[in-house]
Protein backbone atom coordinates (compact mmCIF):
# COMPACT_ATOMS: atom_id res chain seq x y z
CA UNK A 1 0.00 0.00 0.00
CA UNK A 2 2.41 2.46 1.47
CA UNK A 3 4.49 1.19 -1.52
CA UNK A 4 2.34 2.32 -3.84
CA UNK A 5 1.76 5.55 -2.35
CA UNK A 6 5.19 6.32 -2.92
CA UNK A 7 5.46 5.16 -6.18
CA UNK A 8 2.68 7.21 -7.35
CA UNK A 9 4.23 10.20 -5.40
CA UNK A 10 7.43 9.46 -6.95
CA UNK A 11 5.60 9.73 -10.25
CA UNK A 12 4.03 12.25 -10.01
CA UNK A 13 7.26 14.83 -8.50
CA UNK A 14 8.88 13.67 -11.03
CA UNK A 15 6.69 14.75 -13.30
CA UNK A 16 6.64 17.90 -11.62
CA UNK A 17 10.05 18.24 -11.62
CA UNK A 18 10.53 17.78 -15.68
CA UNK A 19 7.11 20.16 -16.01
CA UNK A 20 8.69 23.01 -18.60
CA UNK A 21 12.08 21.10 -18.82
CA UNK A 22 11.21 18.92 -21.30
CA UNK A 23 11.52 19.82 -24.60
CA UNK A 24 11.61 17.96 -28.20
CA UNK A 25 14.52 18.12 -29.82
CA UNK A 26 14.06 16.20 -32.88
CA UNK A 27 11.14 15.31 -35.18
CA UNK A 28 11.11 12.74 -37.61
CA UNK A 29 8.34 11.94 -40.03
CA UNK A 30 7.05 9.07 -41.89
CA UNK A 31 5.26 7.62 -44.23
CA UNK A 32 5.13 3.62 -44.01
CA UNK A 33 3.09 1.46 -47.09
CA UNK A 34 0.88 -1.58 -45.96
CA UNK A 35 1.70 -3.93 -48.92
CA UNK A 36 1.81 -7.87 -49.26
CA UNK A 37 5.35 -7.77 -47.29
CA UNK A 38 4.08 -7.87 -44.29
CA UNK A 39 2.03 -10.71 -42.67
CA UNK A 40 -1.30 -10.26 -41.65
CA UNK A 41 -1.19 -11.08 -37.83
CA UNK A 42 -2.76 -14.28 -37.79
CA UNK A 43 -5.01 -13.57 -34.50
CA UNK A 44 -6.57 -10.67 -36.37
CA UNK A 45 -7.39 -13.20 -39.72
CA UNK A 46 -9.02 -15.98 -37.44
CA UNK A 47 -11.21 -12.63 -35.76
CA UNK A 48 -12.03 -11.65 -39.08
CA UNK A 49 -12.94 -15.07 -41.01
CA UNK A 50 -16.26 -15.10 -39.31
CA UNK A 51 -17.69 -12.32 -40.33
CA UNK A 52 -16.15 -12.05 -43.92
CA UNK A 53 -17.41 -15.64 -44.55
CA UNK A 54 -21.15 -14.04 -43.92
CA UNK A 55 -20.67 -11.18 -46.21
CA UNK A 56 -19.58 -12.79 -48.92
CA UNK A 57 -21.88 -15.57 -49.10
CA UNK A 58 -24.60 -12.75 -48.96
CA UNK A 59 -23.09 -10.86 -51.48
CA UNK A 60 -22.15 -13.37 -53.96
CA UNK A 61 -25.65 -14.65 -54.41
CA UNK A 62 -26.27 -14.13 -58.19
CA UNK A 63 -29.50 -11.77 -58.42
CA UNK A 64 -29.59 -10.96 -62.21
CA UNK A 65 -27.98 -11.37 -65.30
CA UNK A 66 -25.99 -8.32 -67.72
CA UNK A 67 -26.03 -8.99 -71.20
CA UNK A 68 -23.46 -6.01 -72.16
CA UNK A 69 -20.79 -4.03 -70.29
CA UNK A 70 -21.93 -0.86 -69.03
CA UNK A 71 -19.63 2.05 -68.03
CA UNK A 72 -21.31 5.61 -66.41
CA UNK A 73 -18.82 6.97 -69.36
CA UNK A 74 -20.23 4.97 -73.11
CA UNK A 75 -22.14 7.82 -73.71
CA UNK A 76 -22.44 11.75 -74.43
CA UNK A 77 -25.72 13.03 -72.64
CA UNK A 78 -27.17 10.00 -71.72
CA UNK A 79 -25.77 6.81 -70.85
CA UNK A 80 -27.23 3.39 -70.72
CA UNK A 81 -25.90 2.61 -67.02
CA UNK A 82 -27.63 6.34 -65.97
CA UNK A 83 -30.55 5.76 -67.76
CA UNK A 84 -30.87 2.34 -65.79
CA UNK A 85 -30.46 4.06 -62.22
CA UNK A 86 -32.72 6.61 -63.42
CA UNK A 87 -35.79 4.13 -64.68
CA UNK A 88 -35.11 1.72 -61.83
CA UNK A 89 -35.43 4.37 -59.24
CA UNK A 90 -39.09 5.93 -61.08
CA UNK A 91 -40.07 1.93 -60.98
CA UNK A 92 -39.20 1.51 -57.71
CA UNK A 93 -39.64 4.44 -55.87
CA UNK A 94 -43.14 5.61 -57.52
CA UNK A 95 -45.20 2.49 -55.76
CA UNK A 96 -44.15 4.00 -52.18
CA UNK A 97 -44.52 7.66 -53.58
CA UNK A 98 -48.00 7.01 -54.83
CA UNK A 99 -49.45 5.01 -51.68
CA UNK A 100 -47.87 7.66 -49.62
CA UNK A 101 -49.55 10.69 -51.32
CA UNK A 102 -51.68 9.68 -54.13
CA UNK A 103 -49.34 11.70 -56.61
CA UNK A 104 -46.71 10.25 -59.30
CA UNK A 105 -43.15 11.01 -59.72
CA UNK A 106 -42.84 12.92 -62.35
CA UNK A 107 -38.51 13.03 -62.91
CA UNK A 108 -36.10 11.52 -61.56
CA UNK A 109 -32.87 12.90 -61.82
CA UNK A 110 -29.56 11.83 -60.04
CA UNK A 111 -25.86 12.31 -60.74
CA UNK A 112 -23.17 11.13 -62.89
CA UNK A 113 -20.61 11.46 -60.29
CA UNK A 114 -22.61 8.92 -57.97
CA UNK A 115 -22.33 6.15 -60.01
CA UNK A 116 -19.41 4.62 -58.20
CA UNK A 117 -18.88 2.04 -60.71
CA UNK A 118 -19.64 0.06 -63.91
CA UNK A 119 -21.68 -3.30 -64.19
CA UNK A 120 -19.23 -6.11 -66.31
CA UNK A 121 -20.79 -8.25 -68.16
CA UNK A 122 -22.01 -11.42 -66.79
CA UNK A 123 -23.67 -12.64 -63.56
CA UNK A 124 -24.94 -9.84 -61.49
CA UNK A 125 -24.80 -9.92 -57.60
CA UNK A 126 -25.70 -7.87 -54.54
CA UNK A 127 -21.89 -6.86 -54.57
CA UNK A 128 -23.00 -5.05 -57.97
CA UNK A 129 -25.18 -3.06 -56.05
CA UNK A 130 -22.64 -2.30 -53.15
CA UNK A 131 -20.23 -1.26 -55.61
CA UNK A 132 -22.97 0.94 -57.72
CA UNK A 133 -23.68 2.66 -54.34
CA UNK A 134 -21.50 1.93 -51.56
CA UNK A 135 -22.93 5.36 -49.88
CA UNK A 136 -26.16 5.34 -47.56
CA UNK A 137 -28.02 7.89 -49.49
CA UNK A 138 -31.83 7.98 -49.63
CA UNK A 139 -34.23 8.10 -52.54
CA UNK A 140 -36.26 11.65 -51.76
CA UNK A 141 -38.92 12.92 -53.54
CA UNK A 142 -39.24 16.99 -53.75
CA UNK A 143 -41.97 18.97 -55.01
CA UNK A 144 -40.11 21.85 -57.31
CA UNK A 145 -42.40 24.86 -58.83
CA UNK A 146 -41.99 24.96 -62.67
CA UNK A 147 -39.21 27.58 -61.90
CA UNK A 148 -37.23 25.77 -60.42
CA UNK A 149 -37.36 22.95 -62.85
CA UNK A 150 -35.99 25.40 -65.21
CA UNK A 151 -33.39 26.32 -63.18
CA UNK A 152 -32.82 22.41 -63.13
CA UNK A 153 -32.84 22.59 -67.03
CA UNK A 154 -29.90 25.30 -67.06
CA UNK A 155 -28.04 23.77 -64.85
CA UNK A 156 -28.29 20.18 -67.00
CA UNK A 157 -27.33 22.67 -70.17
CA UNK A 158 -24.52 23.99 -68.13
CA UNK A 159 -23.09 20.55 -66.99
CA UNK A 160 -23.09 18.89 -69.99
CA UNK A 161 -23.02 15.97 -68.33
CA UNK A 162 -25.37 12.44 -68.68
CA UNK A 163 -26.34 12.95 -65.38
CA UNK A 164 -29.41 10.11 -64.85
CA UNK A 165 -32.60 11.24 -66.17
CA UNK A 166 -35.90 9.38 -66.33
CA UNK A 167 -39.43 11.00 -67.28
CA UNK A 168 -38.03 13.90 -69.04
CA UNK A 169 -36.77 14.58 -72.28
CA UNK A 170 -34.56 17.08 -73.03
CA UNK A 171 -32.83 18.46 -76.28
CA UNK A 172 -30.23 21.26 -76.65
CA UNK A 173 -28.73 22.82 -79.95
CA UNK A 174 -24.79 22.56 -81.11
CA UNK A 175 -23.79 25.13 -77.99
CA UNK A 176 -25.72 22.87 -75.56
CA UNK A 177 -28.75 25.95 -75.22
CA UNK A 178 -31.53 24.33 -74.51
CA UNK A 179 -34.26 23.75 -77.24
CA UNK A 180 -37.16 21.89 -74.96
CA UNK A 181 -37.76 19.86 -72.51
CA UNK A 182 -40.78 17.42 -72.53
CA UNK A 183 -41.88 16.30 -68.88
CA UNK A 184 -44.19 13.41 -69.29
CA UNK A 185 -44.90 13.89 -73.02
CA UNK A 186 -46.09 17.50 -72.28
CA UNK A 187 -43.79 20.76 -72.92
CA UNK A 188 -42.53 22.09 -69.30
CA UNK A 189 -45.33 24.37 -67.29
CA UNK A 190 -43.98 27.05 -65.69
CA UNK A 191 -47.13 27.55 -63.77
CA UNK A 192 -47.38 23.93 -61.77
CA UNK A 193 -45.26 21.69 -59.59
CA UNK A 194 -43.70 18.97 -60.23
CA UNK A 195 -42.33 15.66 -58.21
CA UNK A 196 -38.87 14.89 -58.48
CA UNK A 197 -37.41 12.01 -57.02
CA UNK A 198 -33.53 12.47 -56.01
CA UNK A 199 -31.01 11.43 -53.74
CA UNK A 200 -30.75 13.14 -50.15
CA UNK A 201 -27.17 14.56 -50.99
CA UNK A 202 -28.35 15.81 -54.03
CA UNK A 203 -31.18 17.30 -52.29
CA UNK A 204 -28.87 19.12 -49.70
CA UNK A 205 -27.41 20.77 -52.67
CA UNK A 206 -24.67 18.40 -53.53
CA UNK A 207 -22.87 18.53 -56.79
CA UNK A 208 -24.26 22.38 -56.59
CA UNK A 209 -27.65 21.20 -57.74
CA UNK A 210 -28.72 24.28 -55.66
CA UNK A 211 -32.41 24.32 -57.40
CA UNK A 212 -33.15 21.48 -55.41
CA UNK A 213 -32.73 22.88 -52.15
CA UNK A 214 -35.89 24.98 -51.20
CA UNK A 215 -38.89 22.76 -52.53
CA UNK A 216 -42.33 23.26 -51.92
CA UNK A 217 -42.57 20.01 -50.09
CA UNK A 218 -39.81 17.15 -49.05
CA UNK A 219 -41.03 13.46 -49.35
CA UNK A 220 -38.76 11.19 -47.42
CA UNK A 221 -39.11 7.87 -48.88
CA UNK A 222 -36.96 6.03 -45.78
CA UNK A 223 -35.76 3.92 -49.41
CA UNK A 224 -31.90 3.58 -49.47
CA UNK A 225 -30.56 4.19 -53.52
CA UNK A 226 -28.75 0.92 -52.95
CA UNK A 227 -31.80 -1.01 -51.83
CA UNK A 228 -33.67 0.48 -54.90
CA UNK A 229 -30.90 -1.09 -57.43
CA UNK A 230 -30.61 -4.87 -55.56
CA UNK A 231 -34.58 -5.30 -55.12
CA UNK A 232 -34.97 -3.83 -59.06
CA UNK A 233 -32.43 -6.31 -60.15
CA UNK A 234 -33.75 -9.31 -58.01
CA UNK A 235 -36.99 -8.06 -60.30
CA UNK A 236 -35.86 -7.97 -63.38
CA UNK A 237 -33.73 -11.73 -64.40
CA UNK A 238 -31.67 -9.66 -67.13
CA UNK A 239 -30.93 -6.41 -67.07
CA UNK A 240 -32.34 -4.30 -70.40
CA UNK A 241 -31.10 -0.82 -70.88
CA UNK A 242 -29.26 1.64 -74.13
CA UNK A 243 -28.56 5.04 -74.29
CA UNK A 244 -31.61 6.95 -76.08
CA UNK A 245 -32.80 10.53 -76.73
CA UNK A 246 -34.25 11.52 -73.33
CA UNK A 247 -31.05 14.01 -73.37
CA UNK A 248 -29.29 14.77 -76.86
CA UNK A 249 -27.81 17.03 -78.31
CA UNK A 250 -29.20 18.09 -81.89
CA UNK A 251 -27.73 20.96 -84.84
CA UNK B 1 12.57 8.96 -50.87
CA UNK B 2 14.60 12.32 -50.43
CA UNK B 3 15.03 13.45 -46.56
CA UNK B 4 14.90 17.10 -45.78
CA UNK B 5 16.38 18.83 -42.35
CA UNK B 6 14.79 21.38 -41.32
CA UNK B 7 16.50 23.65 -38.42
CA UNK B 8 13.41 25.54 -36.28
CA UNK B 9 14.22 28.60 -35.12
CA UNK B 10 12.44 30.59 -32.55
CA UNK B 11 10.42 33.62 -33.44
CA UNK B 12 13.55 35.69 -32.49
CA UNK B 13 15.68 34.63 -35.04
CA UNK B 14 14.14 34.71 -37.80
CA UNK B 15 13.69 32.31 -40.91
CA UNK B 16 14.47 28.84 -40.96
CA UNK B 17 17.60 27.35 -42.68
CA UNK B 18 16.69 24.17 -44.64
CA UNK B 19 19.66 21.77 -45.24
CA UNK B 20 18.74 19.77 -48.19
CA UNK B 21 20.19 16.51 -48.22
CA UNK B 22 21.84 16.45 -45.16
CA UNK B 23 20.41 14.96 -42.09
CA UNK B 24 21.73 17.08 -38.61
CA UNK B 25 20.19 16.69 -35.49
CA UNK B 26 20.49 18.67 -32.17
CA UNK B 27 20.38 16.17 -30.08
CA UNK B 28 23.67 13.86 -28.55
CA UNK B 29 21.62 11.83 -26.27
CA UNK B 30 17.67 11.82 -26.64
CA UNK B 31 16.64 11.18 -23.15
CA UNK B 32 12.53 10.04 -24.52
CA UNK B 33 11.51 8.99 -27.60
CA UNK B 34 7.87 8.94 -28.23
CA UNK B 35 6.29 7.39 -31.17
CA UNK B 36 2.73 8.79 -32.69
CA UNK B 37 1.10 6.47 -34.93
CA UNK B 38 -1.57 7.12 -37.39
CA UNK B 39 -4.65 6.13 -39.94
CA UNK B 40 -7.05 8.16 -41.64
CA UNK B 41 -9.86 7.25 -43.79
CA UNK B 42 -9.54 3.92 -43.34
CA UNK B 43 -13.29 3.07 -45.17
CA UNK B 44 -14.23 0.16 -43.45
CA UNK B 45 -11.17 -1.61 -45.44
CA UNK B 46 -10.83 -4.27 -43.05
CA UNK B 47 -9.06 -6.92 -46.03
CA UNK B 48 -6.57 -6.15 -48.19
CA UNK B 49 -7.22 -4.87 -51.76
CA UNK B 50 -7.23 -7.81 -54.24
CA UNK B 51 -4.87 -8.37 -56.75
CA UNK B 52 -6.86 -7.02 -59.93
CA UNK B 53 -7.62 -3.68 -57.86
CA UNK B 54 -6.85 -1.14 -60.70
CA UNK B 55 -5.46 1.58 -58.21
CA UNK B 56 -4.43 -0.32 -55.02
CA UNK B 57 -3.67 -3.78 -55.79
CA UNK B 58 -2.64 -5.70 -52.70
CA UNK B 59 -2.33 -2.78 -50.46
CA UNK B 60 -3.95 -2.43 -47.03
CA UNK B 61 -5.58 -4.46 -44.68
CA UNK B 62 -6.39 -4.74 -40.49
CA UNK B 63 -4.33 -8.06 -40.01
CA UNK B 64 -0.71 -6.58 -41.70
CA UNK B 65 -1.33 -3.25 -40.22
CA UNK B 66 -1.30 -5.30 -36.49
CA UNK B 67 1.46 -6.93 -37.29
CA UNK B 68 3.21 -3.23 -38.03
CA UNK B 69 1.75 -1.60 -35.67
CA UNK B 70 2.92 -4.31 -33.28
CA UNK B 71 6.66 -4.17 -34.53
CA UNK B 72 6.97 -1.10 -33.96
CA UNK B 73 5.67 -1.40 -30.29
CA UNK B 74 8.02 -3.90 -29.86
CA UNK B 75 10.87 -1.22 -30.95
CA UNK B 76 9.43 1.79 -28.85
CA UNK B 77 6.42 0.92 -25.97
CA UNK B 78 5.89 4.59 -25.86
CA UNK B 79 3.69 4.92 -28.65
CA UNK B 80 0.30 6.36 -29.11
CA UNK B 81 -1.96 5.16 -32.32
CA UNK B 82 -4.66 7.34 -33.64
CA UNK B 83 -7.09 8.19 -36.47
CA UNK B 84 -8.46 11.30 -37.72
CA UNK B 85 -12.00 10.09 -38.51
CA UNK B 86 -14.16 8.28 -41.30
CA UNK B 87 -14.04 4.82 -39.70
CA UNK B 88 -16.75 3.95 -41.52
CA UNK B 89 -18.88 3.37 -44.93
CA UNK B 90 -16.69 2.01 -47.95
CA UNK B 91 -17.13 -1.76 -48.18
CA UNK B 92 -19.66 -4.02 -47.39
CA UNK B 93 -18.31 -4.44 -44.11
CA UNK B 94 -19.96 -1.53 -42.95
CA UNK B 95 -23.50 -2.07 -44.29
CA UNK B 96 -23.69 -5.59 -42.92
CA UNK B 97 -22.45 -4.56 -39.68
CA UNK B 98 -22.91 -1.37 -39.09
CA UNK B 99 -18.85 -0.37 -37.91
CA UNK B 100 -19.25 -2.91 -35.34
CA UNK B 101 -15.99 -4.72 -36.91
CA UNK B 102 -14.02 -1.87 -37.26
CA UNK B 103 -14.10 -0.67 -33.87
CA UNK B 104 -13.61 -4.39 -32.74
CA UNK B 105 -10.43 -3.91 -34.44
CA UNK B 106 -9.32 -0.66 -33.89
CA UNK B 107 -9.88 -2.24 -30.10
CA UNK B 108 -7.95 -5.24 -30.64
CA UNK B 109 -4.92 -2.88 -32.14
CA UNK B 110 -5.15 -0.97 -29.50
CA UNK B 111 -5.95 2.18 -30.93
CA UNK B 112 -5.96 5.24 -28.34
CA UNK B 113 -7.99 7.74 -30.08
CA UNK B 114 -9.46 8.77 -33.22
CA UNK B 115 -11.69 11.65 -34.14
CA UNK B 116 -14.61 11.79 -36.02
CA UNK B 117 -15.48 11.90 -39.53
CA UNK B 118 -18.17 13.06 -42.20
CA UNK B 119 -18.83 9.76 -43.18
CA UNK B 120 -18.59 8.46 -38.93
CA UNK B 121 -22.56 10.20 -39.16
CA UNK B 122 -23.39 8.44 -41.99
CA UNK B 123 -25.92 5.81 -39.63
CA UNK B 124 -27.13 8.58 -37.91
CA UNK B 125 -26.25 9.72 -34.29
CA UNK B 126 -27.59 6.86 -33.55
CA UNK B 127 -25.83 4.71 -35.69
CA UNK B 128 -22.68 5.62 -34.14
CA UNK B 129 -23.60 5.44 -30.26
CA UNK B 130 -24.92 1.80 -31.16
CA UNK B 131 -21.04 1.05 -32.03
CA UNK B 132 -19.54 3.12 -29.46
CA UNK B 133 -19.47 0.24 -26.40
CA UNK B 134 -17.12 -1.82 -29.36
CA UNK B 135 -14.72 0.84 -28.64
CA UNK B 136 -11.62 0.23 -26.54
CA UNK B 137 -10.32 4.31 -27.17
CA UNK B 138 -11.37 7.82 -26.93
CA UNK B 139 -13.45 9.82 -29.45
CA UNK B 140 -11.89 13.30 -29.22
CA UNK B 141 -13.66 16.03 -30.78
CA UNK B 142 -13.49 19.54 -29.79
CA UNK B 143 -15.52 21.38 -32.73
CA UNK B 144 -18.42 19.42 -32.74
CA UNK B 145 -20.81 20.67 -30.00
CA UNK B 146 -23.18 17.51 -29.04
CA UNK B 147 -24.65 18.92 -26.03
CA UNK B 148 -28.13 18.50 -27.52
CA UNK B 149 -27.35 15.00 -29.03
CA UNK B 150 -27.56 11.59 -27.70
CA UNK B 151 -23.60 11.53 -27.96
CA UNK B 152 -23.62 13.79 -25.53
CA UNK B 153 -20.63 12.81 -22.51
CA UNK B 154 -19.99 9.86 -25.43
CA UNK B 155 -16.88 12.07 -26.40
CA UNK B 156 -14.29 14.53 -25.26
CA UNK B 157 -12.57 17.95 -26.64
CA UNK B 158 -9.15 16.82 -25.78
CA UNK B 159 -7.55 14.02 -23.58
CA UNK B 160 -3.99 13.76 -22.82
CA UNK B 161 -1.80 10.34 -22.42
CA UNK B 162 1.02 10.43 -20.37
CA UNK B 163 3.89 8.08 -22.26
CA UNK B 164 7.62 7.90 -20.32
CA UNK B 165 6.46 10.93 -18.40
CA UNK B 166 6.07 12.83 -21.28
CA UNK B 167 2.69 14.69 -22.03
CA UNK B 168 0.60 14.46 -25.12
CA UNK B 169 -2.30 16.23 -25.39
CA UNK B 170 -4.46 15.60 -28.28
CA UNK B 171 -7.43 17.35 -28.95
CA UNK B 172 -10.13 17.10 -32.42
CA UNK B 173 -11.21 18.69 -34.96
CA UNK B 174 -14.43 17.86 -37.53
CA UNK B 175 -15.20 18.97 -40.93
CA UNK B 176 -18.44 21.57 -41.48
CA UNK B 177 -21.41 19.15 -41.70
CA UNK B 178 -24.00 21.16 -43.32
CA UNK B 179 -23.83 20.88 -47.02
CA UNK B 180 -21.77 17.22 -46.51
CA UNK B 181 -23.79 15.05 -44.60
CA UNK B 182 -27.17 15.02 -44.32
CA UNK B 183 -28.91 16.96 -41.23
CA UNK B 184 -31.49 13.68 -40.33
CA UNK B 185 -28.31 11.95 -39.71
CA UNK B 186 -26.06 14.86 -37.97
CA UNK B 187 -29.99 16.05 -36.35
CA UNK B 188 -28.81 19.23 -33.58
CA UNK B 189 -24.52 18.60 -33.71
CA UNK B 190 -23.64 22.00 -33.64
CA UNK B 191 -20.16 22.76 -35.42
CA UNK B 192 -17.84 25.44 -34.04
CA UNK B 193 -15.23 27.41 -35.53
CA UNK B 194 -11.89 25.47 -35.95
CA UNK B 195 -9.52 28.22 -35.57
CA UNK B 196 -10.85 29.35 -32.64
CA UNK B 197 -11.49 26.18 -31.24
CA UNK B 198 -8.21 25.28 -31.59
CA UNK B 199 -6.77 28.31 -29.75
CA UNK B 200 -8.65 27.36 -26.98
CA UNK B 201 -7.84 24.03 -26.82
CA UNK B 202 -4.21 24.88 -27.49
CA UNK B 203 -4.21 27.14 -24.65
CA UNK B 204 -5.69 24.72 -22.22
CA UNK B 205 -3.22 22.35 -23.81
CA UNK B 206 -0.10 24.12 -23.54
CA UNK B 207 -0.51 27.19 -21.14
CA UNK B 208 -2.58 25.26 -18.50
CA UNK B 209 -2.02 22.00 -18.74
CA UNK B 210 1.62 22.16 -19.55
CA UNK B 211 1.65 19.03 -22.30
CA UNK B 212 5.08 18.63 -23.85
CA UNK B 213 3.45 17.83 -27.17
CA UNK B 214 0.48 18.87 -28.85
CA UNK B 215 -1.32 17.02 -31.50
CA UNK B 216 -4.39 17.73 -33.63
CA UNK B 217 -6.40 15.30 -34.90
CA UNK B 218 -8.31 16.73 -37.89
CA UNK B 219 -10.85 15.59 -40.65
CA UNK B 220 -10.91 19.41 -41.85
CA UNK B 221 -9.42 17.72 -45.07
CA UNK B 222 -5.75 19.06 -46.02
CA UNK B 223 -5.74 21.65 -48.44
CA UNK B 224 -8.23 23.29 -50.87
CA UNK B 225 -8.32 25.34 -53.77
CA UNK B 226 -10.87 28.07 -52.50
CA UNK B 227 -9.66 30.21 -50.74
CA UNK B 228 -10.00 30.57 -47.38
CA UNK B 229 -11.69 27.39 -46.57
CA UNK B 230 -10.30 26.07 -43.30
CA UNK B 231 -7.93 23.18 -44.47
CA UNK B 232 -5.18 21.76 -42.04
CA UNK B 233 -2.63 23.58 -44.27
CA UNK B 234 -4.88 27.52 -42.87
CA UNK B 235 -5.15 25.82 -39.80
CA UNK B 236 -1.47 25.32 -39.19
CA UNK B 237 -0.75 28.72 -40.13
CA UNK B 238 -3.36 30.15 -37.95
CA UNK B 239 -2.97 29.21 -34.24
CA UNK B 240 0.09 28.34 -32.42
CA UNK B 241 1.45 25.51 -30.10
CA UNK B 242 0.42 22.58 -32.45
CA UNK B 243 3.20 19.93 -32.50
CA UNK B 244 1.36 18.26 -35.10
CA UNK B 245 -1.49 18.12 -36.92
CA UNK B 246 -2.91 14.73 -37.94
CA UNK B 247 -5.04 15.09 -41.31
CA UNK B 248 -7.77 13.37 -43.20
CA UNK B 249 -11.08 13.70 -45.36
CA UNK B 250 -9.14 14.90 -48.78
CA UNK B 251 -7.56 11.22 -48.78
CA UNK B 252 -4.52 13.62 -49.52
CA UNK B 253 -1.41 11.14 -50.18
CA UNK B 254 1.74 13.24 -49.57
CA UNK B 255 5.31 11.61 -50.34
CA UNK B 256 6.37 12.89 -46.87
CA UNK B 257 4.93 15.34 -43.96
CA UNK B 258 4.42 18.72 -44.61
CA UNK B 259 6.20 21.37 -42.56
CA UNK B 260 4.29 24.77 -42.46
CA UNK B 261 5.05 27.81 -40.04
CA UNK B 262 2.45 28.86 -37.20
CA UNK B 263 1.73 31.88 -36.21
CA UNK B 264 4.54 32.42 -34.16
CA UNK B 265 6.86 31.30 -37.26
CA UNK B 266 7.72 27.87 -35.47
CA UNK B 267 7.37 24.94 -37.37
CA UNK B 268 3.78 22.82 -37.56
CA UNK B 269 4.27 18.85 -39.01
CA UNK B 270 0.87 18.02 -40.97
CA UNK B 271 0.93 14.51 -42.38
CA UNK B 272 -1.99 12.67 -43.70
CA UNK B 273 -1.86 8.77 -45.11
CA UNK B 274 -4.12 8.89 -48.17
CA UNK B 275 -6.86 6.16 -47.42
CA UNK B 276 -8.27 2.79 -47.08
CA UNK B 277 -5.88 1.74 -44.38
CA UNK B 278 -3.06 2.09 -47.79
CA UNK B 279 -0.53 3.45 -45.44
CA UNK B 280 0.72 4.05 -41.65
CA UNK B 281 1.84 7.30 -40.82
CA UNK B 282 4.93 7.34 -37.95
CA UNK B 283 5.94 10.26 -36.03
CA UNK B 284 8.82 10.45 -33.71
CA UNK B 285 9.45 12.80 -31.14
CA UNK B 286 12.83 12.78 -29.24
CA UNK B 287 12.76 14.65 -26.56
CA UNK B 288 15.27 16.05 -23.55
CA UNK B 289 14.88 17.21 -20.34
CA UNK B 290 17.29 19.75 -19.99
CA UNK B 291 16.45 22.98 -19.64
CA UNK B 292 17.62 24.51 -23.02
CA UNK B 293 14.35 25.28 -24.16
CA UNK B 294 15.18 28.53 -25.65
CA UNK B 295 17.41 29.10 -27.96
CA UNK B 296 18.00 26.11 -29.07
CA UNK B 297 16.15 24.55 -32.03
CA UNK B 298 13.95 21.34 -33.46
CA UNK B 299 15.68 19.23 -36.25
CA UNK B 300 12.91 18.20 -38.16
CA UNK B 301 13.50 15.40 -40.24
CA UNK B 302 10.59 14.06 -42.97
ZN1 LIG C 1 -13.08 9.98 -46.16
Amino acid sequence: MSYRFLYVLFLLTSLWACKNSIHTTSIKGDIIPIDKTINGDPEIIAYIQPYALHLNQTLDSVIAYNPNNLSKKDGKLNTALGNLMADLVMVQANPIFKSRTGNSIDIVLLNQGGIRSGIGKGPVTSRTGFELMPFENEIIVVELSGKKIQEMLTYLEVAKTAHPISGMQIRVDSNFKLKNAMIGGKILDINRSYFVATSDYLQQGGDNMNFFKEPLHIYELDYKLRNAIIDHFMKVDTLKTSTDNRFIQIP
Amino acid sequence: MKRRNFIQQTAATGAFIGLGGLNISLTENPKKHITILHTNDVHSHIEPFGPNDPRNANMGGVARRATLIQQIRNENPNTLLLDAGDIFQGTPYFNFYGGELEFKLMSKLKYDAATIGNHDFDNGLSGLLAQMPHAEFDFITSNYDFSNTILEGHTSPYKIYIRDGVKIGVFGLGVELEGLVTKKLYKETQYLDPVETATEMTRILKQEQKCDIVICLSHLGYEYKTENKISDVVLATKTKDIDLIIGGHTHTFLDKPSILNNLDGKKVMVNQVGCYGINLGRIDFFLDSDKKLNGSGVSINV
